[in-house]
């Protein structure tokens, strides 16, 4: 696995340095004077700013990533032509262990059908005197308590929409001292003293898939702000003790191959890919203040995004997560997989830009926001699995009458009408197998 | 607990089939690593440490020395420990183990050799086998500290030592030298752990490629 995420980063490093030298343009340089003074002054309104950036694009995109994820192969593993019963008639060939829907309902017990649930027992129909209330008063408790791991228990039947931010807060340890917000100050000098080249490409991501969506152009300036910082933010290269992945290292200007002057680029370490900005633009509905937008961001990212586009054997690993979906799917549909496979519709393909992004941008936000206050509860991104799962279940009706891969794709082009919670229920509590 | 490593001797895999090894088609499901200790009393062990690759199911067997001259017998001291939850799935499969002496199911003394016998059942797998084995034995005991006695034996009090002339009052300089203490642990412990964060070289990021190595 590492030497595939090592192949794959190399992949990554020579992408970007073809782009460098394509368009002559630097990867960093120090900006003039007066270039600073007027990126301070339209700090707040970046999104204004029209820049050329037709000639970037971006380094790459999920689908590039799904085709190196397919071609993962174990060297000691018998991948002989007659089929075995341990054939994985999906695209993932790695025999990672996932669980199955017994382990999956003990894992996540508190969204069975006996429990009162957000996203469920809050709609309007439900008398509020029966679950919200109590809810309520149950998380305002634990707000005045402080105290984090409760609120990592309660979170996970869904938090109430005025008590999110501060929950969400809470369970991620993000207080905001007045050192963090000077930290955030210091950043943003280092963007305006700065000028990089992931610069561009975050613009052109933003661009092309926040600026797009009818949910979060209003944020525009706000991503600017925090994805921008996040660049130089050395703090996060703190997570790749845990990743497998390692950051891209360069030298300054005419000093190549001298340790001293062997630097990381960008400062964090992160290359973002097409849709990176999809991470942060949900989170602007929750908080306000760029600092603690930012820092929250940040600690979504180091604790678990990063797992959505690195290669590693871990359980919330993409690897994993596309392994228990198509399992999943295999066992408890298999009429719909073998049809899928043999129109040549994969159900990966379809599935895997949902779980790359977390679901963001193609669900509605409240019910994005229900997702993401279950994978802060269970501190496990496992559920992104059950919900693409769940998503193939419920359309499955209209699956099976489609004969190619562009049908499949439109009956799941729009996913902004589902509910999120109640499909998981179902899937996991109620199907029966 | 200090710990040194034993030289040791290991043989290459035996492969236990039954039938005909030509002719038949499946892979075994069964190896066999002798461990030896040339030119090495017979010790005790203390831990077992090595890289697995894919074995699902270890058994170790020792032969000990015996005293008054009986011939030596293979003892089971680990049977059927598992390494991989799942033969077939990854899990465990190339995690680095220790085994200590007290998961043993006899005692480990006088060691003369072991005998590890590892199975994977699942046929997915191409290969198998354990590497890096270290064997261990107890180190020597860290000798006890003697205390200076001085330390456990504090003099009684002695007869202030006369003031000399013109030095200031000791007792008050020592108040006063403690007050900048506490005032200088006041400050460290408040001091802020937040990394200032630099990630250019004397304030110069100008940079043309990324590198590969």
């Amino acid at each position: 696995m590492r030497k595939a995420q090592g192949s794959w980063e190399k992949r990554i490093l020579k992408s970007l340095n073809s782009m460098c030298t394509e368009l002559s343009i630097p990867l960093a340089r120090k900006r003039p004077v007066g270039e600073q003074k007027e990126l301070l002054n339209k700090w707040n309104e970046m999104g204004t700013d029209e820049p050329d950036l037709s000639l970037f694009r971006p380094v790459y995109a999920p689908k590039d990533f799904l085709e190196v994820l397919i071609n993962l192969r174990n060297p000691n593993y018998e991948n002989g032509d007659s089929l075995s019963f341990r054939t994985h008639l999906g695209l993932i060939q790695v025999p990672l262990k996932v669980k199955d829907i017994p382990e999956l309902k003990e894992c996540f017990v508190e969204l069975g059908l006996t429990t009162g649930q957000l996203g469920i027992d809050d709609s309007t129909q439900v008398p509020p005197e029966l679950f919200e209330n109590e809810h309520v008063r149950i998380g305002q408790k634990v707000l005045v308590q402080q105290d984090s791991a409760a609120a990592q228990q309660y979170i996970r039947q869904g938090s109430p929409t005025a008590l999110r931010a501060e929950l969400w807060a809470l369970i991620l340890n993000i207080s905001s001292q007045p050192e963090d917000i000077l930290y955030y100050e210091q950043l943003k000098t280092n963007v305006i003293q700065h000028d990089l080249l992931v610069d561009s490409l975050i613009y052109k991501d933003v661009k092309l898939t926040a600026s797009n969506d009818d949910y979060y152009f209003v944020f525009e300036d706000y991503l600017y702000q925090v994805l921008l910082c996040f660049s130089r933010d050395t703090s996060v290269l703190g997570h790749f003790a845990y990743n497998s992945a390692s950051p891209p290292k360069s030298y300054i200007r005419g000093k190549l191959g001298l340790e001293e002057y062997a630097v990381f680029y960008p400062p964090n370490g992160v290359i973002p890919f097409h849709g990176f900005s999809m991470y942060v633009a949900p989170l602007c509905f929750l908080y306000h203040e760029p600092y603690k937008l930012y820092q929250i961001f940040r600690e979504m990212y180091v604790r678990f995004f990063f797992r959505l586009h690195s290669i590693s054997s871990h359980p919330s690993g993409i690897v994993s997560l596309c392994l228990l979906f198509e399992t999943l799917l295999q066992t408890y549909l298999p009429q719909l997989f073998y049809h899928l496979r043999e129109i040549g519709a994969q159900p990966l393909r379809i599935s895997f830009k949902w779980m790359v992004r977390a679901f963001s941008g193609y669900l509605a936000t409240d019910q994005l926001l229900l997702l993401w206050d279950r994978i802060l509860g269970y501190n496990s991104l496992e559920i992104l699995a059950v919900l693409a799962a769940a998503v193939f279940a419920f359309r499955a009706v209209n699956l099976m009458e489609v004969t190619s891969l562009a049908a499949a794709e439109a009956v799941l082009a729009d996913l902004s009408t589902l509910k999120v919670m109640p499909l998981l229920q179902i899937f996991l509590f109620a199907t029966v197998t | 607990m200090s710990r040194v490593l034993v030289p040791c001797h290991v043989k290459s895999t035996v492969a236990l089939q039954v039938g005909d090894m030509r002719t038949s088609q499946g892979r075994p499901g069964v190896l066999v690593v002798d461990v030896t200790f040339p030119n090495v009393a017979p010790f005790e062990l203390q831990e077992i440490m090595f890289k697995n690759y894919y074995t699902a199911f270890l058994s170790i067997r020792v032969r000990q020395q015996t005293p008054l001259h009986t011939p030596s017998k293979w003892v089971t001291c680990l049977r059927d420990y598992c390494l991989m939850p799942d033969p077939h799935s990854e899990e465990g499969a190339q995690e680095y183990v220790s085994l200590f002496k007290h998961q043993m199911l006899c005692d480990m003394t006088r060691v003369l050799e072991l005998r590890l016998i590892l199975r994977q059942p699942s046929p997915l797998w191409l290969s198998f086998t354990v590497e890096e084995l270290q064997i261990y034995q107890q180190g020597p005991k860290s000798p006890s500290l003697t205390f200076p006695k001085w330390l456990s034996h504090p003099v009684s009090n002695e007869q202030p030592v006369p003031r000399l002339e013109g030095l200031p009052d000791p007792s008050r300089v020592s108040s006063e030298v403690q007050q900048m203490w506490a005032l200088t642990e006041m400050i460290r412990a408040s001091h802020s752990s937040t990394r200032i964060g630099r990630f250019d070289v004397d304030g110069c990021y100008d940079l043309n490629l990324l590198s590969y190595t």
